[in-house]
């Protein structure tokens, strides 16, 4: 399998949310990955574009950019927004924290990314905006 | 989403489908608290059965449903979770306020 990249910019609406999992998804097949492979992945994106929408901002209008790239086996998903970022990256990340239980938020996305993928990372800062970095090979090695 | 009420025994089944992120939440929220003020239900079951994804967002939801049917006495139960979901459930504990009814005793 040669290597591969893929583009996706979409608004940050809550209905863009099953689009952006779907399309990544479909990326993704090219490495014939298992229905649970691609159910992790679904998932993970899910989470990710969510937390844009929802903390990044706000429930406002914004930009989400989705970068995906394919290296051998290897998936690597980028996640960006341009919101209010976050503060203490090492407390949002911790499972079942919430900035936001009003909301009924569970506190538990970056929980899955994590579990789900086999490397997540976040970079944001305060007012600028959020980068999540995900990684995860697809398939047995042969 | 299907609710069904068996007045005999006060229990409200709440059936899910199709997808459950924050997209279609908002309206699976609307509709379980409107079924369970209507019902006052002694006990309600969330059937998973027809569920294709969920994402954490389905946690958050059910928390929220939960402490509606605690405020009126009830109480409340899972059925039907599949593998991807139950895994969810499993990391965030919440088997242990809304516990996963077994198969067999269906
Ligand atoms: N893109 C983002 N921009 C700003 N803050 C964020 C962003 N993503 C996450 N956060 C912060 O990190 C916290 C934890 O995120 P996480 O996804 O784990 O939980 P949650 O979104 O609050 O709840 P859940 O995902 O279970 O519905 C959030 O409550 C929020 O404060
Ligand atoms: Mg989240």
């Amino acid at each position: 399998m040669s290597d591969n990249e893929m583009k996706l910019e979409i608004k940050s609406k809550s209905s863009n949310e099953a689009f952006a999992r779907v399309v990544v998804a479909a990326f993704a097949s090219q490495l014939d990955p298992t229905i649970e492979e691609l159910a992790d992945i679904k998932t993970a994106v899910s989470e990710a574009v969510t937390n844009c929408i929802i903390h990044g901002y706000d429930g406002k209008e914004g930009t989400i950019h989705i970068h995906c790239r394919l290296e051998g086996r290897e998936l690597e998903i980028e996640i960006i927004d341009y919101g209010k970022g976050i503060e203490n990256i090492e407390i949002a990340k911790q499972p079942l924290y919430t900035s936001k239980p009003d909301l009924d938020r569970s506190g538990m996305g970056f929980t899955i990314m994590e579990s789900f993928m086999d490397e997540m990372k976040v970079e944001s800062i305060v007012g600028v905006g959020t980068k999540i970095k995900m990684r995860k090979e697809i398939g047995e090695a042969v | 989403m299907i609710c069904e009420y068996t007045k005999d025994n006060r229990e409200l089944t709440i059936k899910f489908s199709g997808e459950i992120d924050h997209h279609t939440c908002d309206v699976i929220k609307v509709k379980s608290d409107y079924e369970i003020q209507k019902y006052m239900p002694k006990k309600v079951v969330f059937d998973f059965k027809d569920v294709k994804f969920m994402d954490s967002s389905g946690i958050g939801m059910l928390i929220g449903r939960y402490k509606q049917i605690l405020r009126i006495g009830g109480q409340a139960e899972m059925v039907h979770t599949s593998k991807d979901i139950k895994r969810i459930f499993e990391m965030s504990g919440i088997f242990k306020i809304i516990p996963l009814r077994e198969e067999a005793s269906l």
